[in-house]
């Protein structure tokens, strides 16, 4: 399905959703609460069927986090990127999408690890590489270490 | 943390840690595993052992200088992790490698999936019991090695890809030596298949052992020879070809069989399949500029970049968020370990806990690309 074709089907039932083409990928931009809905949706109907995520991650904005997933179909052949923003950076929260694509399991742990990103109804929500008492979330922009050395 | 009561939970379970400083696993990696007498009722890996947070080093890194940290990811695919960074700044910065360069790159990439599966297959012999097979491969191996050492000056963390080309070019033996290595792998192809693949007790030791349905491997994002074992289509080479794989003649290895026998045939004949790719491009080699003009300093444009190629494992990724500094804002990698080794406990559960060595080994992980 083209870039098009497939924005006019996720603005059927997600109005709020915003596009971006401006790179290799559509990007569809939401708010963390849609999440789930849309991920199903993308999932599971026939002329979507995203059944392949091969990229997750997280960004810290600073002001807000901003969730990517990268997802791919292996009938069609089409590919988007969802941007889910989380805009509580005090307690981010989102759902986990563990439900859907097996994949985010470890994905999701390491976001956890490293970003400090809480997933809801995730099976098994642990850190991943860092000890259990490690203070601090070292991939967000504020982190400081006593260690670091500036380069 | 495992207290001792947690040896044995009140099913009846029997909880015992393999690894980190297993031999079979291949490096730090720890393994949970719970058993009902032999049986693998469930397995939790635990990670972090030799995390060097890469990711966080290259918001502080250059352009130029990030790429060499993604050697001492997937260590035995030095080169091609090099290449799809390279290929992201090039692709950000709307660069395109010059035709030797693509020729070399190509080269050299195939020569590293060659010398990591040889060493694939040497480790997997070791891990089932078969000792001779580990001297077969490493003499092959050790030859590549010397490729490489003659023209990127490093045996194992080359970093011979920069954005633009090849850093330097190639040595005036390189042809003929390739040539050489070649003939000699050619020459050896059937004292591998006696070895190992005609041996009855191995094949025995892998048949039937990891079944991993093509449903569960799409699910669980698994790629690379592990994915295709299973009947995915998912070579990187074929469907989002990079560095010229379009105008090469190759076909995507595929088995159904979905077992540790099937991923074992998809790497045998990708060895093969690389020979192949080799001898094409040896003697066309265009000449020419090995390097495109590029600025000193990078700087890309605003935006985010993906790029993806297949390594010895899978589907290498490579995201970068880039605020038009100098500096990357955010540096991702996709790492196709991490995935292949989300899926092993689908596939080792209810197998014998003397078969998760057979899995494992198929299966191909290198930790250091897991932990990153």
């Amino acid at each position: 399905m083209a870039n098009e074709e497939l924005q006019s089907n996720i603005s059927e039932f997600l109005p709020s959703a915003t596009y971006d083409e401006s790179g290799e990928f559509l990007n569809v931009s939401i708010a963390s609460d849609d999440l789930l809905p849309l991920m199903k949706t993308l999932y599971s109907r026939s002329d979507f069927q995203f059944d392949y995520l091969f990229c997750l991650t997280c960004i810290d904005w600073k002001d807000h986090f901003m969730m990517v997933y990268h997802l791919l179909s292996k009938t069609h052949n089409h590919s988007i990127v969802v941007k889910a923003r989380i805009a509580d950076i005090n307690n981010p929260q989102i759902e986990s999408v563990n439900s859907i694509w097996k994949t985010a399991e470890l994905n999701e742990d390491e976001v956890y690890d490293l970003f400090g990103v809480q997933f809801l109804n995730h099976p098994n929500l642990r850190r991943l590489f860092l000890e259990e008492d490690w203070n601090g979330y070292p991939l967000r922009k504020n982190y400081t270490d006593e260690n670091m050395i500036k380069l | 943390m495992l207290l001792e009561q947690d040896h044995i939970t009140e099913e009846g379970e029997f909880v015992i840690n393999m690894g980190p400083q297993h031999p079979a696993t291949h490096g730090v990696l720890h393994l949970k595993v719970w058993l009902d007498g032999e049986t693998i009722k469930k397995i939790e890996p635990h990670l972090g052992y030799i995390h060097r947070s890469i990711e966080k080093m290259c918001e502080s890194l250059s352009y130029r200088q990030f790429i060499f940290t993604t050697s001492r990811m997937d260590y035995l695919s030095a080169h091609i992790n090099n290449q799809a960074c390279a290929l992201a700044v090039e692709k950000a910065m709307q660069v395109e490698a010059t035709p030797r360069a693509k020729a070399i790159r190509i080269i050299l990439a195939e020569f590293t999936r060659l010398a990591s599966h040889q060493l694939w297959w040497a480790a997997m012999g070791l891990d089932l019991g078969a000792v001779t097979p580990f001297f077969y491969a490493f003499r092959e191996r050790e030859a590549i090695n010397e490729i490489m050492e003659e023209t990127c000056g490093a045996r194992l963390t080359q970093n011979y890809m920069v954005p633009g080309g090849v850093m330097v070019d190639i040595h005036p033996n390189f042809q003929k030596r390739a040539k050489d290595v070649i003939n000699q792998i050619k020459e050896k192809a059937h004292e591998y298949e006696e070895l190992l693949t005609g041996n009855v007790i191995f094949q025995q030791r892998l048949k039937g052992v990891g079944y991993l349905s093509k449903e569960d491997a799409v699910s669980y994002g698994v790629t690379g020879p592990t994915a295709r074992g299973s009947g995915i289509s998912c070579d990187i080479r074929k469907h989002f070809p990079y560095d010229g794989y379009e105008h090469l003649q190759f076909d995507e290895i595929l088995e159904t069989g979905g077992d540790s026998w099937a991923r074992y045939l998809v790497r045998i004949a990708e060895m093969k399949q690389s020979v192949s790719i080799i001898e094409q491009l040896i003697d066309n080699i265009p000449e020419g500029d090995f390097q495109a003009k590029t600025k000193s300093v990078i700087k890309l444009p605003k935006g985010e970049f993906y790029q993806r190629v297949e390594t010895a494992r899978g589907e290498f990724g490579v995201y970068i968020v880039s605020e038009g500094a100098t500096t990357p804002y955010r540096c991702k990698f996709r790492s196709p370990n991490l995935s292949n080794l989300s899926a092993i406990p689908k596939m080792a559960q209810g197998a014998k806990i003397a078969d998760l060595m057979a899995i494992m080994g198929t299966v191909d992980l290198v930790i250091p690309d897991i932990d990153r």
